[in-house]
C-alpha cells in the first residue's frame, strides 16, 4: 500500500522560502500569483493493506518525525 | 563542575566546543555518542554544539533529536542538570521539545556568518550570571535557520517569565527572529538554547572573550 505525506507551513506562519518563489514567478512574468506556500511531500511504501493500521501509524510518523507541529500542518492520503 | 559534549553525525562545531570548555574550565569534558542511553548522573553541564546533524535533512536537528542519546539528555534535564545547546543544539533542543517554539530559515534567505552584538536581557540565569543585565557583547553567528518563531501565547509566556537571555542588539537582527531573539531558557531556567557561538569568542586570539561569561556561568566557575 502506498500513502502520501504533504506537509506544508500552518497559515499565519512567515514562509521565507515560498516568498522568493512568489517574487521569482513574477519575475519571470507570470502574472496573478496571488501567493505562493512550499512544503515537503513524502512517499511511503507500507507492506501491508490494513487502511487503519496504516492511518494509524502514518499519524503517529507525522507527530513524532515528519512535521514539527509548532510551524507545520500535515495531511496524509492513502492510495 | 563536570562538563559533557553530545556527539552526532555531521556536527562540525564540536571541537571548538571540547576546546572551549577544556581552556576555561581545564578540564577535558567527556564526550557521549549519539546511541549511548545514559548519561553518568556527575555530569553538571550537557552542551549540544552546533553543525550540520544529518546534514540538516528533514528539517534542522530533527533526526538528531530522536537519537537515543537525546531521551537521557531529556531525563538530565528534568533532573535539574544544565543543559546548553549553541546553533544546531539550539534546533535540537527545540525539536527534542526541552525548549518552545521553533527555528525556521533565515528571513533573507542567505546564510549568515558575521558577528552580532547581543544584549544581555536577563543576567539572573545560570547561564548569563557573570553579565550584567542590559550588557551588550559581540558573539559569531554562523547559521541558514535561525530565524526564531513561536506563536503569540508562547512568546507572552517567554517575556513575561523573563526566559529571553539573549536579544539581538543595535538593530543588527541577523535572520528576522521574532523579538529579536537570540538565546531562550526553559522554565526550570537550566536549559538555554541560543543561535550564536560564544565558544568562538573566549581569547585574545578569537579578537575578543565576551563568550567566556557564558561558560563561566554555566561551569558555575569561582569568581576571580
Amino acid at each position: 500500500m502506498k500513502a502520501r505525506v504533504t506537509v506544508t507551513l500552518k497559515n499565519g506562519v512567515l514562509d521565507p522560502q515560498g516568498k522568493a518563489i512568489e517574487s521569482a514567478l513574477g519575475t519571470l512574468g507570470f502574472d496573478g500569483v496571488g501567493s505562493v506556500r512550499q512544503g515537503k511531500v513524502f512517499d511511503i511504501e507500507l507492506d501491508h493493506e490494513d487502511r487503519a493500521k496504516a492511518q494509524t501509524d502514518l499519524t503517529a510518523m507525522c507527530e513524532q518525525l515528519l512535521a514539527n507541529t509548532v510551524i507545520e500542518n500535515y495531511t496524509i492520503e492513502i492510495q | 563542575m563536570k562538563a559533557a559534549v553530545i556527539l552526532l553525525p555531521g556536527l562540525n562545531r564540536d571541537r571548538d566546543m571540547i576546546a572551549a570548555l577544556t581552556k576555561i574550565s581545564g578540564t577535558a569534558p567527556q564526550t557521549i555518542w549519539q546511541t549511548e542511553t545514559s548519561i553518568p548522573s556527575d555530569i553538571d553541564l550537557v552542551v549540544i554544539p552546533g553543525g550540520f546533524s544529518y546534514g540538516d535533512y528533514l528539517r534542522c536537528g530533527a533526526i538528531a533529536a530522536r537519537m537515543p542519546v537525546m531521551q537521557a539528555v531529556i531525563e538530565r534535564a528534568k533532573a535539574g542538570t544544565r543543559i546548553m545547546g549553541v546553533c544546531n543544539g539550539f534546533q535540537i533542543l527545540l525539536e527534542m521539545g526541552l525548549l518552545p517554539g521553533a527555528l525556521m530559515r533565515n528571513a533573507h534567505l542567505n546564510f549568515v556568518c558575521k558577528e552580532v552584538e547581543l544584549e544581555v536581557t536577563n543576567a539572573g540565569t545560570a547561564f548569563s550570571n557573570r553579565y550584567e543585565k542590559g550588557q551588550v557583547i559581540r558573539c559569531p553567528v554562523a547559521h541558514h535557520d535561525g530565524n526564531y518563531f513561536a506563536d503569540g501565547e508562547t512568546l507572552a509566556r517567554l517575556e513575561g517569565e523573563e526566559r529571553v537571555v539573549f536579544r539581538y542588539a543595535n538593530g543588527g537582527n541577523p535572520n528576522g527572529s521574532v523579538n529579536d531573539i537570540a538565546g531562550i531558557v526553559n522554565e526550570g531556567g537550566n536549559v538555554l538554547g541560543m543561535m550564536p557561538h560564544p565558544e568562538n569568542l573566549i581569547e585574545p586570539a578569537h579578537g575578543g572573550d565576551h563568550g567566556r561569561g557564558i561558560f563561566e556561568s554555566a561551569l558555575d566557575l569561582a569568581l576571580a
